[in-house]
């Protein structure tokens, strides 16, 4: 699935010569992924620059190119670049390169801005679907969820359903399509309509997904407001996983290069690479952060061991044989001293009382404990002035969990919010609001326990160390989306018609038809592979208890993740978060 | 059968043959006679143009359009001037050229596209003689004018003019002239009777003819092969000298013994001719004269045109048609008399085996001996090619599937593919649809070409029969011809709206490939805007109906089709375009019915143009959102007076959405605001833009306690929240006393652990012990802990007997204090 930016250029853009290449900020991470620095180097980009207003920093290349997401504002950065540029160099030719799309609306705007001729090309780079690992796609859209709820704006859905096209061109057309909610109905919509449009091209593929499921984030609300448990979840949780990669604070990371022990503690934070295929990291994280301690210490006897065997080693031949398992084992020790030591760092926040009276609130509410009333932890930390994320979180999971809250206890929240953190943020509510994050109890009823008991959404034994359910990701709560999934596989959806109708949105089902001699003959004991796509996100967590379904025996379901961005409950949050001030600067 | 010998004539060592192509459909009074004809090759349609028989100055002349085969296509009075020559380009367009240099296009239906003119001097000098010419470039006009000058444009679809330079001495038009196409260059070959010239863009060359014999005398007529390669010279002793037209070279010479200048002089020839030929018609005769200096002549009752092809000459005269050529080489060694090349075998084979007779073996055997089998089937499978009577075809065809049965690994490919290609062949040859192909002529002009052909003629059921029988790909296809068909459809204006529509809808269904919104262009381009918004419902894009929608002015079903494709991007495309084209209060009616439109367009003012969005919820009467409007764009206000109403007005709108709470809550900023500036104004605190909590803090922090109380009450801020603000500001401040005053204000709603932990916090354990004992029982052995007090704290957690207690106790004992654990763990064990 990975792609070669370049091979736009190379194959649509002959005789380009040397360029620069100017970056929409945001697109930088995502396309680290699929071509990296080194790549572009060799296909002669000498500069990159961050698309900033005012001129454009000097640089000896016949082309510049535009990498940008197709947005107004950003128009207009780059007629500034360009307007600033021409005095000075009339000989470069400028391109444009819209990912993932182009957009009319944007080449409109370039010509009234006066630079549409300017541009020698303007193309655009599919890239709806980046794949972060072998079972996970995400689009990175990061302000899908508010654009959809808040905003009423379904571009990002337009560019999932073009991107499942894409997909079902690359790998068959999907027979069976489930769906739950209203973003849901329109990417499914938009799927079957673009069928249409398409129709004749029938693509001739196998088709490698038997099950399209199309959640939307609004159906399960709770689960990204809990704090993740499981080793990736944590170390999302704690210091953001941003496009695969990790900064960490570099004191426990310091010790380690021998030799260089006097010198100062390094100040830059530590980057690492987070994916399946570092072996160590694919076995342990997914596991419940309690269950990582054993695994680190077994994998740190094997190695110890594997490196004790040169002892064994008496033949000259088999002295060879270990010296070419050296690099492999070495690789191994330094994976195994850096996940140490960032389980160590996170182990420090864990066992905090911090931590523990959090999770403990958090518990109480998805158990339904003292839902109506105004929750003094809550209460204390507003008082103490934590984060007002954090905050957040803790309150809309009680609104979520109690259908909404009383309006004394609505109304208490809110005023202690704005009293403490500011007016400002009367914004923020409202848009929790609107997204119902927040909401006020109108009926008597709450729905929640009958959710919660019906799809058994909390577990009392959770078994963290050997997990036999999907409870272990949050110790003891089972992400509702991902119960939904599993049910779905078995023993469907119709068993639990009444749970899906207190959820948002319609829930429903398509066929699209194959072309013939296309069915699969399933083999006995063959997998079926359903893509689980989470409109508006999905956190490590749920991912982590969708491989676990996966990997369990008698599932007979393999799972692929898609998404519009990955997220936790703050990031979430944030995004839904409107900061006035930060609109005069 | 035995007889298709019969009009083969010898010319040197090969044979040329004049079989008839049709009979005429035309019924022309009177003939060939006084009119301008043009006919096209591969066989193109024939336009004529014919003086009127009473010359009068109303009377005008006719100009007709037949196929090949004389069925009539168009006719219709000339009304322009007068028309010096008629030609046909590339694609089958009618070039007019008339005596003022303009000239005029006309369709195969005597429909009129388009003209242009040769340029302005020729107005006033006037054509003399002009020349259509075909190149790789396209079809172009060569002229000279009554000033002897020559113009050329090489392109007309990329018009050129070119003039060409002077020719010494010349006077009037030359005595002949023709255009070659050498080494990418198109220059013009020109005799003035002794002289001949070379004129190219830049100079003019004198030539001559290499091994012209000195009595050959001036040159009266010259031809030049369809290929541009060979070139034929007649001079008036009756000298036929041919040679390659780059003139370095002599072929032949020939004495035609005719002194009068022929009417039409064309090269018959085919590639790799055995014996290529020029053929020479005079009033009644014609002459083919072959480079070998062997002739052939034919004796003519009627007044002929002849069409030069690429592998023959076809011979039109007002009753039939012929086509002359050079008997391919396979067709003579199968047909020659007494042949014995295994073709011949085979087919006389086949011919005894029909008769049952076992001669059938001998010839089979014959061939077989030699090997010659393959080469045999092969031989009768291309002379089947060439021949054109369908009878001769079979019997090859037949021939050479007899032949093959006894080949155990003979590719069947050539045979299927010839059966095809005939097949195709004589149906477009049939008279109705007049298109009279070689085979030959057929490879080279492409399978493609042809269906463009049929479709340009509107034998669109053939054509798609074609397509279909040829197993073509629909895309490249049924699906084009239907594209045609369509467009061609939406045209007549006989037909209602409905009726084309549903006939669309039958015949095109869901082909791939045709686009019913190209269909719906041309209707509207047709001025059918209504059978265009008709057609556009087919279209299964969306993204392709809304530009010519926007374009035929149906915006609001533009807006609404944008919407269906989900594609947000044409949305705002449309919506700006509404902008632009409505008035406002229309604009936002239109977005009004359009709910994703106007969230789209209310996404877009948020990041533009603020002012429209509030325009956009007071229209909507959404009291919400504006009262949010409000309030971000207070932010934006430095003056607070500005920023205090439009806090006032988000006030208001709250109240009209009945959202008590946020009038509240912005009423309550407003006091705090005020309350800030004032403060600010008084001490310089500093205070504005701080939240009413920070506010206290600050306030707390510069000793202004009565401030402080003052807030706290006025907003109601709960004792918890004050209480611990409180208590840490002192603490920061280190302002003890006034802390011991204040935990005895009143019984701390926070308890009193709080406070140890705080002065702790400061490291003042001083302080911190005086709260420990205010601590409820619960917390105290905590308390204890927090000063590090372990004796209080294993007394505490004995005295409650709390396990858990003293097991927190017990785990924060280092092994100094031994006696201390001894006495926890007792406790513990005498509680069990």
């Amino acid at each position: 699935m990975r792609g070669n930016p370049y091979s736009i250029l190379r194959g649509g853009w002959k005789a380009l010569g040397t360029q620069a290449i100017v970056w929409d900020e945001y697109l930088t991470g995502p396309f680290g992924l699929i071509a990296q620095y080194s790549l572009l180097k060799e296909h002669e980009v000498e500069k990159m620059f961050t698309l900033k207003s005012g001129k454009l920093p000097s640089a000896d290349v016949k082309n510049i190119i535009f990498f940008v997401r197709p947005r107004l504002e950003l128009m207009d950065i780059i007629a500034e670049n360009v307007f600033s540029e021409d005095k000075m160099h009339s000989s470069r030719d400028f391109h444009i390169l819209f990912v993932p799309r182009r957009s009319m609306l944007c080449e409109q705007r370039l010509k009234e801005q006066g630079v549409l001729a300017s541009f020698v090309n303007i193309d655009e780079y599919i890239l709806d679907l980046i794949p972060y690992d072998g079972d996970l796609l995400s689009m990175e859209y990061e302000s899908a969820f508010r654009e959809c709820y808040l905003e009423n704006d379904q571009t990002s859905l337009y560019h999932t359903a073009k991107g499942l096209m894409t997909l079902q061109a690359l790998y068959g057309t999907i027979p069976q399509i489930y769906g739950k909610g209203d973003c849901a109905r329109h990417v499914a919509n938009m799927m079957l309509r673009m069928k249409r449009e398409f129709a004749g091209s029938q693509n001739q593929i196998l088709p490698v997904f038997d099950t399209l499921l199309l959640l939307d984030r609004n159906i399960d609300l709770l689960t990204p407001l809990a704090t993740q448990l499981t080793y990736e979840g944590l170390i999302d949780e704690i210091y953001g996983i941003t496009n695969g990669y990790v900064k960490l604070p570099p004191e426990k990371f310091a010790q380690k290069k021998q030799g260089e022990a006097s010198k100062d503690l390094p100040t830059e934070s530590k980057k690492l690479q987070l994916n399946s295929a570092e072996e160590l990291y694919a076995e342990i994280r997914d596991k419940n952060f309690n269950a990582v301690g054993a695994a680190l210490s077994k994998k740190a006897k094997i190695i110890s061991a594997a490196f004790e065997e040169r002892h064994n080693a008496k033949t000259v031949g088999e002295i060879k044989q270990f010296v070419s398992q050296l690099p492999h084992m070495q690789a191994a020790r330094s994976s195994l001293a850096n996940h140490t030591s960032i389980a160590e760092l996170i182990k420090d926040i864990t066992t905090s009382e911090a931590f523990f009276e959090n999770l403990t609130v958090e518990q109480e509410f998805m158990t339904g404990v003292d839902t109506d009333k105004v929750n003094t932890y809550i209460e204390d930390c507003i008082a103490q002035k934590d984060p007002l994320i954090k905050i957040l979180r803790l309150m809309c999971m009680q609104s979520v969990c109690n259908n909404g809250l009383k309006q004394k206890v609505f109304e208490y929240y809110k005023r202690e919010i704005l009293q403490t953190y500011g007016y400002e943020h009367i914004l923020t509510l409202n848009n929790l609001e609107k997204a119902s994050l927040l909401k006020l109890q109108t009926s008597s009823r709450n729905n929640y326990p009958t959710i919660r008991k019906t799809l058994k959404l909390w577990m009392e034994d959770a078994n963290e160390q050997n997990p036999n359910d999907i409870s272990y990701v949050y110790s003891g709560y089972a992400p509702l989306s991902v119960r939904l999934t599993q049910v779905l596989a078995r023993p469907g959806w119709r068993s639990i018609e009444e749970v899906l109708k207190l959820l948002p949105g319609p829930h429903f089902e398509e066929r699209q038809q194959l072309p013939a001699g296309l069915h699969k003959k399933r083999q006995q004991g063959e997998n079926r592979t359903t893509l689980v796509f989470f409109l508006g996100g999905v956190s490590y967590a749920e991912i982590a208890a969708l491989r676990f379904l996966s990997q369990m025996e008698d599932s007979g379901m393999e799972y692929i993740i898609a998404t519009t961005k990955l997220l936790n409950g703050t990031t979430w949050i944030k995004s839904l978060m409107d900061r006035p001030e930060s609109q005069i600067s | 059968m035995t007889f298709i010998t019969a009009n083969w004539n010898p010319l040197g060592e090969a044979f040329y043959r004049k079989s008839e192509l049709y009979e005429m459909c035309w019924n022309l009074r009177d003939g060939l006679r006084d009119c301008l004809v043009a006919a096209a090759p591969y066989g193109g349609p024939i336009a004529l143009l014919r003086e009127p028989v009473r010359r009068s100055p109303s009377s005008r002349p006719q100009l007709e359009i037949y196929s090949a085969s004389g069925v009539s296509i168009a006719s219709f009075p000339w009304k322009s001037g007068p028309v010096v020559h008629l030609g046909w380009t590339v694609s089958d367009e009618l070039l007019c050229i008339q005596e003022d240099g303009s000239v005029l296009i006309y369709d195969l239906f005597g429909s009129f596209k388009r003209h242009f003119s040769m340029g302005q001097e020729v107005v006033q000098s006037q054509v003399l003689e002009a020349k259509v010419f075909h190149s790789p470039y396209g079809t172009g006009v060569a002229i000279v004018t009554g000033s002897s000058r020559f113009i050329m444009a090489t392109n007309i679809d990329d018009l050129k003019l070119r003039r060409l330079p002077e020719v010494p001495g010349l006077q009037g038009k030359p005595s002949c002239w023709v255009v070659l196409n050498q080494d990418r260059q198109t220059k013009v070959l020109l005799s003035t009777g002794s002289e001949l010239y070379i004129l190219d863009n830049t100079s003019c060359t004198a030539v001559s003819l290499p091994g012209l014999a000195p009595q050959g005398g001036s040159i009266v007529h010259m031809s030049v092969s369809f290929s541009y390669k060979y070139l034929a010279v007649l001079t008036d002793s009756g000298h036929l000298w041919t040679g390659p037209s780059h003139l370095q070279d002599k072929m032949s010479e020939v004495d035609t013994k005719k002194l009068t200048p022929p009417k039409q002089m064309v090269w018959c020839r085919r590639p790799k001719s055995q014996q290529p030929s020029v053929v020479l018609m005079w009033d009644r005769l014609l002459m083919v004269v072959g480079v070998c200096q062997d002739t052939i002549q034919f004796p003519t009752e009627d007044q002929c045109v002849l069409v030069g092809e690429m592998d023959g000459v076809r011979i039109i005269s007002s009753t039939n048609q012929e086509l002359l050529q050079e008997v391919p080489l396979v067709c003579q060694e199968i047909f020659k008399i007494a042949s014995m090349a295994p073709g011949a075998l085979l087919l006389e084979a086949h011919r005894e085996y029909e008769k049952s007779s076992q001669k059938a073996d001998e010839y089979l055997r014959e061939i077989k001996e030699q090997s010659m089998l393959g080469e045999a089937v092969s031989q009768c499978i291309e002379a089947a090619g060439h021949e054109y009577d369908p009878n001769t075809q079979k019997s090859l065809m037949r021939a050479a599937s007899f032949g093959k049965c006894f080949l155990t690994d003979f590719s069947p490919g050539q045979f299927v593919t010839t059966c095809r290609e005939l097949r195709v062949l004589n149906s477009v040859r049939e008279s109705s649809v007049g298109l009279p192909l070689t085979h030959t002529q057929f490879k080279q002009m492409t399978l493609q070409v042809l269906i463009d052909r049929l479709v340009y003629r509107q034998f669109y059921p053939l054509a798609i029969e074609m397509c279909r029988y040829l197993k073509i790909p629909d895309y490249q296809g049924v699906s084009r011809v239907l594209k045609h068909w369509a467009s061609c459809k939406v045209q007549q204006k006989d037909l209602s709206d409905e009726a084309i529509a549903r006939a669309m809808c039958a015949k095109v269904g869901d082909s791939p490939g045709v686009s019913y919104s190209d269909i719906a262009a041309k209707a509207y381009e047709c001025g059918r805007t209504e059978l265009a918004i008709k057609l556009l419902d087919f279209e299964a894009r969306s993204g392709e109906q809304v530009p010519l929608l926007l374009k035929m002015k149906r915006s609001q079903l533009a807006l609404s089709k944008a919407v269906e494709s989900g594609d947000t991007d044409l949305v705002y495309t449309v919506v700006t375009y509404l902008k632009n084209e409505m008035n406002r209060g229309d604009f936002f009616m239109t977005l009004r019915n359009q709910p994703v439109a106007l969230s789209l367009y209310r996404q877009f003012c948020k990041l533009q143009e603020q002012e429209t969005l509030k325009d956009l919820y007071n229209q909507d009467d959404d009291h919400k959102e504006l009262a949010n409007y409000y309030v971000t764009a207070s932010y934006r206000e430095k003056r607070l007076e500005s920023r205090l109403s439009l806090l006032q007005s988000a006030v208001d709108e709250y109240n009209k959405a009945k959202n008590e709470f946020s009038a509240k809550a912005t009423e309550e900023e407003m006091r705090l605001l005020r309350f800030q500036r004032k403060l600010d104004d008084e001490k310089g605190a500093g205070l504005l833009e701080l939240s009413l909590q920070a506010t206290m803090e600050a306030l707390l922090a510069l000793g202004l306690y009565k401030q402080a109380e003052q807030l706290y009450r006025d907003f109601r801020v709960p004792d918890k929240r004050y209480w611990w603000l409180k208590l840490k500001s002192l603490a920061e401040k280190e302002e003890w006393d006034e802390l011991e005053k204040f935990s005895k204000s009143k019984k701390s709603p926070i308890g009193y652990l709080a406070f140890v932990e705080v002065c702790m916090k400061s490291n003042n354990k001083y302080e911190a012990k005086k709260y420990v004992s205010k601590v409820t029982p619960e917390q105290r052995v905590k308390a204890h802990l927090a000063i590090s007090d372990l004796d209080g704290a294993a007394d505490a957690a004995i005295e409650r007997k709390n396990d858990s207690e003293i097991a927190t106790v017990l785990s924060r004992c280092s092994a100094a204090d031994r006696l201390l654990i001894e006495r926890l763990n007792r406790a513990s064990t005498a509680k069990k």
